[in-house]
C-alpha cells in the first residue's frame, strides 16, 4: 500500500463519490448503488484502510479529515435520496390516476315507494305530537267497516261506497273501504284518552284511470278525550297542513256529511306551492265523532267527545309532488320510486 | 242536482248577473259541493228568420241541399241572406232560427260565412239539437211546429230561453230535500240571507174524492209502515199529445232530464221543483180502486221498461183489482202507463219508507230519480200540494181539468222533540254561541224551538227527517253561523311512546333492503287462482265482485305480484331489477263464519267481538323480493355481476340482522322455486319464509330471464321471535390465531351441516368461521367436493398457542369425519 492519506487523496475520494451520486437520476438506481456511493465499496470507505497506516500521533487528524468528507457525502446522499424518493412517489401517484367519472359501480341504489314514505312521514308528524300509530286488517268484518261507524244496514251511504265483498257474502267479510274501522278497533282496545293515526290500504271498486284506483291508501286520525271540540280538530289539521305544505298553508272546513261524524266537514288546504299558483285543494273529510260510534265502542258520549279526519295519500302525493297519473303509482315501475330518492 | 238559475230565481232573488259559479260559491258555504255548470254557452246573433225561397240542388256526392234565401230582418233587401241547408223539413214561408256569422252555438261551434257546395253560406239554419234544445236533429227547427210565430229578426236566444244556465251541486245523502229547486232555494237563503219564497204556499190545493184506496202493510220493515201518505188526484179531458212548452223542455234539459210527453214531463217537473216524486196512471186502464200492499209470493209485474219483474215479498206495491201496477217509489207498471191516447190520469203523490224503497230499488237494480229521493227522505207535508201542482199544470198546458176524482190516506205522524242544552253547540264546536244565535239558527232552518231554562226542545221541519239527534242540531247551528268562525286550538295528547317495536321493525327492514339496492313497489292484492297456485297455494279468499273476473282471489304470497311487476319493468326497458314489497297476504282460516251482525250503536259483548275477529281470515304481513338481470351491470374494469338467489339470501340476512335474530336454511323443494335452488328460512326451528330461485318454467312463462332470485319472509313471525333487547357480549381482546382448513366431503353434504360440525368439534376457542371456497374437479373423486373454511381462534383469558389451535382443528376434523366422512385435504 503505497498511497498516503493526504488531504488531496481525501478530496479526490469525496469528489469521486459526489460525481457518482450526481450521475444517479432516479430513486431505484440510488437504492441499488447505495453501497457503491456511500457504503462499504465507496471510495470514502476505502480510505478507512489508509488510516491504519497513519502514525498514531496523526491518526486523530486523519480521522477528522476522513470523517468530515464522509459527513459531507452522507448529507449530499440524503438530500438526493429525499428528492428522488419524493419524485418517485409523485410519479407513482400520477400513474395511479383514474377517471373518477368512469369508476366502476359496486353498490346498487334502492328506493322506497313514495306512498309508503309519505305515510311514514305523516305518521312522524303525529308521533311528534304524542299520538300513536294504529293499524287493522285490510280484509275486515262488515261490522267494523259499516255498522259500528253508524252506517245503518239500509243507509244510502252504504251504497255510496263501492265495496269489494268476499264470498260468500252472508259471512259479512269485505275489503275495508276506508281506514275508519281502525277507529272502532282502537276505541274498543285502547284506554281513553285515545289519540291515534291509522295509515293504511283501502279498497273501492273504481276502475283504474288517471285519478282513480281500486286500491289506495289513507291516513285517518282519531282523538277522543274529555272536552275536545271542532276547534281542536281545526288546530290539529292546521298544524298538519303546515308541516306538509309549508308555513303559508292554511285549511278551510266546509259543511258535509259522513255517517260517522256529526258535525261533518270537507277539508280544503291552501296549497301555497301548487302548480299554477296558490289555491285551495280538496284534501279530505273530517268531523266530530258521531255519538253512535262512541256507543259502539262502549264509550259514554256525554263524557267523552272527539274528532276524526282522513285523507287520501295518493291524492296528497298527486297535488303535492306533481304526479299526474295514478297509473304511475300502481304499476310498480322502478323508475317511479327511484326518482324520489328518499325525499318526499 | 242541477239547478237551472231561472227556476231558482223564482224562489230567491238572485240578481240578474248571477252565474252558476256565483250560486255554487254560496251553496258551498252551507254544505253543498260544487260539481260544475251547464248551458248558457250560446252567444252572438241568433235570430228568427223566414225562408223566402229556396232551390233544390243535387250535389256530386249524392247529397241534396237547399240553397235558401232567408229574411233575417223585417225590412231591407240586404237582410235577405243566402244560406245552404241540408235539411228538407221546411217550406217557403216557414219561420226558423238562423245563426248569423259571429254566433257561437253550444259546444263552441262558431258560425262564419263560408263557401260550401258552390255558394257562400251566410249563416246557418239551426236544428233543435244544435241550439242545445234536445236530441231532435232530423231537420231544422221550424218554429211553427212548436207553436211559435214570432217577429222576424227577433233574438231567438231570449225567445227560446237558450241563455238559461244551471249550476250543479253534489247533495250528501242526509239532505234529501236538496234534490229539489225548493230545497236548494232554501239553502241559498241560508247562505246569503235573501228571502226564500216557498212555492208550495202559492199552490191552490185540490182534493178529490170517491176513489177507492186501501193502504195496508202486513210486513213492515223494522216495524215501520211502508206507506205513510198517499194522495190521488184525477185530471180528465187531457190532450196527451199537447206540445211541451219550450221553457219546460229547456228547464228539464238543464236539470238533466229528457222531455218525453206532456204528462210525464209535468210529473218530472214537479218532482224537480218540489222534491216530491209523482206518478201518473192512465185512469181508463185502471181496474177498480187502488191498494198499497206488500207483494205476495210469486207475483210479477211488467214495468214501464217492458221487463217482467219477479216481485219479492218485501216489495211495496201499488195495485188495482187486477194486480200490481207499480213498485212503490221505484217504477210504474206498463199496463197503466200514460200514452198518447190517454184522456184521464190519476196522479199519485205518496210518502214511502226510505228503507223499503232502497231495498226494492237495489233488489231490482232500478235506481231512479224517484227512488233516490225516497231513500233520502221526502218532505212529508207537501204530497197534496205536489199533486195539485201537477194537476194545475196539466190543466194549463194539456187542456185537462180537475175531475174531482181522488183519494187521500195519511197516517198520523207526531214528530219527536229533540232536547238540547243551549250551551251544547258551543261545547262541541268550540265557539261561544249565544242562546239567541242557537235558537235563531234552528228557527231559520224551519225548526220549532221551545226554550225551557237552559234547554231547548226542538221539533224539526217536515223536510228534515235526517235530524234525529242533538249533534245534528249542532251541525245546523255551526254551518249557519259558519265553519269559518271556528278557531284553531292544538290539543295536547298524553305523552306517547312513539312507534311500536313492530312498526319500527317494518321501517328498519324497508330501509335496510332499499339501502342495499332493492326498490319498493306496491302491487294490487288481486290475483288469479293460477297465480296463487304458482306458490303452491290452492285456496285463496275469493271476491264476490272482483274488478276483473280472472283476478278474483286475494294473494296468498307477494311473489306473483312481483313476478308480474318484474315482467312489466323488463318490457319497459328496466331489465336489471331488484323489487321489494312489504304487505298483507290473505289466508283463509278455519274460523267459523259470523252470519248475523250485532247492532251498530252499542258495544257488542266480548264473546261477540272475539267471534267477529276470529271469522276474519289471517292477514300476515310479509316482505318479499325478486331479482332479475344484473345485480351490478358491467362497468369500466368490472364484469357484470348477475342477480339471483345469492342476493336474495343477502336480503334475508339483512332482514334477520334488522330483527336481531339468527336463522338457518333448510334446503328442500318448494312450490314455484327451482327444485335444486330453494331453501326454507328457519328461526328457532320455525319456518318463517323461503329463499331461492324462481322455477325456470315459471320465469319463462312470465317472460322473465331463466335465473330469477326470490325470497319471502313473514315479518309478523320474525317479529314474534325477535328479542326485545339485545344483551351485549364481551369482546375478546387477546391475540388471535387464524387457520384455513379444506375438508373433502360428498357433494350432497351441505356447507351448513359441515360448518355446524366444525363449530361443535372445535369448541369454545373458535370465534369465527367463514366458508371461502367450494372446489370440485381435478384431484378429487367425482361426487366429492372440497370446502375451505377460514377459522379464527381466540381465548378470552390468555394468548393462544399454535398447538391449542391445532388441537381444536383436529377435534373439528375428527367430528366432521365421524358425521360426514370428511377428510382433511392435504
Amino acid at each position: 500500500m503505497s498511497e498516503k492519506l493526504t488531504p488531496e487523496v481525501v478530496a479526490q475520494a469525496l469528489q469521486e463519490s459526489l460525481s457518482a451520486l450526481a450521475a444517479v437520476e432516479d430513486a431505484a438506481t440510488l437504492r441499488s448503488q447505495k453501497a457503491q456511493i456511500v457504503g462499504e465499496n465507496s471510495p470514502i470507505s476505502r480510505l478507512n484502510a489508509l488510516i491504519k497506516a497513519v502514525p498514531n500521533e496523526q491518526k486523530a487528524e486523519a480521522g477528522k479529515l476522513v470523517g468530515g468528507a464522509r459527513a459531507q457525502l452522507n448529507q449530499a446522499f440524503e438530500e438526493k435520496e429525499v428528492k428522488l424518493e419524493s419524485l418517485a412517489a409523485n410519479e407513482a401517484l400520477a400513474n395511479e390516476k383514474v377517471d373518477m367519472t368512469a369508476a366502476p359501480k359496486f353498490l346498487r341504489l334502492g328506493a322506497r315507494h313514495p306512498l309508503s314514505l309519505l305515510m311514514d312521514q305523516v305518521s312522524d308528524v303525529f308521533v311528534g305530537m304524542g299520538w300513536e300509530i294504529a293499524d287493522g286488517p285490510e280484509l275486515e268484518n262488515e261490522w267494523f267497516n259499516f255498522d259500528a261507524l253508524n252506517f245503518h244496514p239500509d243507509h244510502p251511504a252504504r251504497a255510496m261506497q263501492d265495496t269489494f265483498f268476499v264470498k260468500p257474502v252472508e259471512n259479512h267479510l269485505l275489503l275495508r273501504t276506508h281506514t275508519s274501522p281502525v277507529q272502532v278497533r282502537s276505541l274498543l282496545e285502547r284506554e281513553l284518552p285515545v289519540y291515534v293515526l291509522c295509515p293504511g290500504r283501502v279498497f273501492r271498486t273504481d276502475e283504474l284511470d288517471a285519478t282513480h284506483t281500486p286500491v289506495f291508501h289513507q291516513v285517518e286520525g282519531l282523538a277522543i278525550d274529555k272536552g275536545l271540540t271542532m276547534a281542536d280538530l281545526r288546530g290539529t289539521l292546521e298544524h298538519f297542513a303546515r308541516v306538509m305544505f309549508g308555513d303559508e298553508a292554511k285549511i278551510r272546513l266546509r259543511p258535509s256529511f259522513f255517517p260517522f261524524t256529526e258535525p261533518s266537514a270537507e277539508l280544503d288546504v291552501w296549497h301555497p306551492d301548487a302548480k299554477g299558483g296558490p289555491r285551495w285543494v280538496e284534501w279530505g273529510g273530517c268531523g266530530m265523532v258521531n255519538p253512535n260510534v262512541l256507543l259502539a265502542a262502549g264509550i259514554d258520549p256525554e263524557v267523552y267527545s272527539g274528532f276524526a279526519f282522513g285523507m287520501g295519500i295518493e291524492r296528497t302525493l298527486m297535488f303535492r309532488n306533481g304526479v299526474k297519473d295514478m297509473h304511475d303509482m300502481v304499476e310498480a315501475d322502478v323508475r317511479f320510486s327511484a326518482q324520489f330518492g328518499s325525499v318526499i | 242536482m242541477r239547478i237551472p238559475l231561472g227556476w231558482l230565481g223564482e224562489m230567491v232573488e238572485l240578481g240578474s248577473k248571477a252565474t252558476p259559479n256565483d250560486v255554487m260559491a254560496e251553496l258551498v258555504k252551507v254544505g253543498l259541493e260544487e260539481e260544475g255548470s251547464h248551458g248558457g254557452d250560446i252567444s252572438g246573433p241568433v235570430v228568427v228568420g223566414e225562408v223566402v225561397s229556396f232551390e233544390v240542388e243535387e250535389q256530386k256526392n249524392g247529397k241534396t241541399i237547399r240553397w235558401c234565401q232567408v229574411r233575417v230582418a223585417t225590412s231591407g233587401d240586404e237582410e235577405i241572406r243566402g244560406i245552404v241547408c241540408g235539411a228538407a223539413n221546411f217550406v217557403a214561408g216557414d219561420k226558423v232560427v238562423v245563426s248569423l256569422p259571429g254566433a257561437v252555438l253550444p259546444g263552441g261551434f262558431e258560425i262564419a260565412a263560408r263557401k260550401t257546395y258552390g255558394h257562400v253560406s251566410d249563416g246557418m239554419i239551426a236544428s233543435a239539437k244544435e241550439l242545445g234544445l234536445g236530441d231532435e236533429h232530423e231537420g231544422i227547427l221550424v218554429l211553427s211546429s212548436i207553436g211559435l210565430d214570432p217577429e222576424i229578426g227577433l233574438d231567438a236566444i231570449a225567445l227560446l230561453g237558450l241563455d238559461e244556465s244551471a249550476a250543479e251541486v253534489n247533495v250528501t245523502p242526509d239532505r234529501g230535500y236538496c234534490l229539489s229547486i225548493r230545497g236548494i232555494a232554501r239553502e241559498y237563503s241560508h247562505a246569503t240571507g235573501v228571502k226564500f219564497q216557498d212555492p208550495v204556499l202559492a199552490i191552490e190545493p185540490v182534493m178529490g174524492s170517491g176513489f177507492t184506496l186501501e193502504v195496508k202493510d202486513s210486513a213492515p220493515i223494522h216495524g215501520k209502515a211502508g206507506c205513510s201518505q198517499f194522495v190521488l188526484v184525477g185530471v180528465a179531458g187531457l190532450d196527451a199529445e199537447a206540445k211541451v212548452p219550450d221553457w219546460m223542455v229547456s228547464r228539464l234539459k238543464l236539470a238533466g232530464m229528457r222531455s218525453i210527453s206532456i204528462a210525464v214531463d209535468i210529473t218530472n217537473y214537479v218532482m224537480l221543483e218540489l222534491g216530491q216524486p209523482l206518478h201518473a196512471y192512465d185512469l181508463d186502464k185502471l181496474v177498480g180502486g187502488i191498494s198499497v200492499r206488500r207483494a205476495k209470493a210469486g207475483e210479477e209485474l211488467v214495468t214501464l221498461d217492458q221487463k217482467t219483474r219477479k216481485l219479492h215479498e218485501e216489495d211495496l206495491l201499488i195495485c188495482d183489482e187486477q194486480g200490481p201496477i207499480g213498485i212503490a217509489g221505484v217504477m210504474g207498471g206498463a199496463r197503466t202507463e200514460v200514452s198518447s191516447t190517454t184522456k184521464s190520469v190519476l196522479i199519485e203523490a205518496a210518502i214511502f219508507d226510505p228503507i223499503s224503497i232502497a231495498r226494492s230499488a237495489r233488489r231490482h237494480k232500478l235506481p231512479s230519480e224517484a227512488s233516490k229521493r225516497f231513500e233520502r227522505g221526502v218532505d212529508s207535508s207537501i204530497s197534496r200540494a205536489s199533486a195539485s201542482r201537477a194537476a194545475g199544470l196539466l190543466t194549463e198546458l194539456a187542456s185537462g181539468s180537475f175531475s174531482g176524482v181522488g183519494a187521500e190516506y195519511a197516517s198520523v205522524f207526531e214528530p219527536a222533540a229533540i232536547e238540547m242544552k243551549l250551551d251544547y253547540p258551543g261545547q262541541l264546536v268550540g265557539v261561544e254561541y249565544s242562546a239567541d244565535q242557537v235558537i235563531a239558527s234552528l228557527e231559520e232552518i224551519g225548526c220549532t224551538v221551545t226554550k225551557i231554562d237552559d234547554l231547548v226542545q226542538v221539533i224539526v221541519p217536515s223536510w228534515r227527517p235526517d235530524i234525529t239527534h242533538k249533534t245534528d242540531l249542532v251541525e245546523e247551528v255551526a254551518r249557519l253561523i259558519g265553519y269559518d268562525k271556528i278557531p284553531a286550538r292544538l290539543p295536547v295528547a298524553p305523552p306517547g311512546r312513539g312507534l311500536t317495536s313492530r312498526q319500527k321493525l317494518r321501517r328498519r327492514v324497508l330501509s335496510g333492503l332499499t339501502g342495499a339496492g332493492f326498490i319498493e313497489v306496491l302491487n294490487y292484492p288481486f290475483v288469479s287462482a293460477e297465480q296463487n297456485g304458482w306458490m303452491g297455494s290452492v285456496v285463496g279468499v275469493e271476491l264476490e265482485n272482483p274488478m276483473q273476473s280472472e283476478a278474483r282471489f286475494l294473494r296468498t304470497s307477494l311473489v306473483p305480484g312481483l313476478i308480474s311487476a318484474a315482467a312489466r319493468n323488463i318490457s319497459r326497458g328496466s331489465t336489471d331489477i331488484a323489487l321489494l314489497e312489504e304487505g298483507s297476504v290473505f289466508l283463509p282460516n278455519g274460523g267459523s263464519a259470523v252470519t248475523a251482525l250485532p247492532a251498530g250503536n252499542e258495544r257488542p259483548s266480548e264473546t261477540t267481538l272475539a267471534a267477529l275477529k276470529a271469522a276474519i281470515p289471517m292477514q300476515p304481513r310479509l316482505v318479499s323480493g325478486l331479482l332479475a338481470g344484473d345485480w351490478l351491470p358491467q362497468s369500466p374494469g368490472q364484469h357484470s355481476i348477475p342477480a339471483g338467489y345469492p342476493q336474495a339470501l343477502g336480503a334475508v340476512e339483512i332482514v334477520m340482522q334488522q330483527a336481531a335474530v339468527s336463522f338457518e336454511l333448510k334446503q328442500l323443494e318448494i312450490a314455484g322455486l327451482h327444485p335444486g335452488r330453494a331453501a326454507n328460512v328457519l328461526v328457532a326451528g320455525k319456518v318463517v319464509g323461503f329463499v331461492g330461485e324462481v322455477h325456470p318454467e315459471l320465469a319463462s312463462q312470465n317472460h322473465l330471464p331463466r335465473s330469477v332470485g326470490v325470497f319471502e319472509l313473514n315479518l309478523d313471525e320474525i317479529f314474534a321471535l325477535a328479542p326485545d333487547l339485545v344483551q351485549a357480549q364481551e369482546l375478546g381482546v387477546m391475540t388471535f390465531l387464524t387457520q384455513d382448513i379444506s375438508l373433502v366431503v360428498d357433494v350432497q353434504v351441505s356447507a351448513a351441516d359441515l360448518t355446524k360440525s366444525i363449530v361443535t368439534g372445535a369448541g369454545d376457542l373458535l370465534e369465527e368461521i367463514r366458508l371461502v371456497d367450494d372446489y370440485r374437479g381435478k384431484g378429487l373423486d367425482a361426487g366429492q367436493k372440497s370446502l375451505t373454511f377460514a377459522l379464527l381462534y381466540r381465548a378470552h383469558d390468555r394468548t393462544l398457542t399454535q398447538a391449542e389451535a391445532t388441537a381444536a382443528r383436529d377435534q373439528a376434523v375428527e367430528l366432521a369425519n365421524q358425521q360426514f366422512g370428511a377428510t382433511l385435504r392435504g
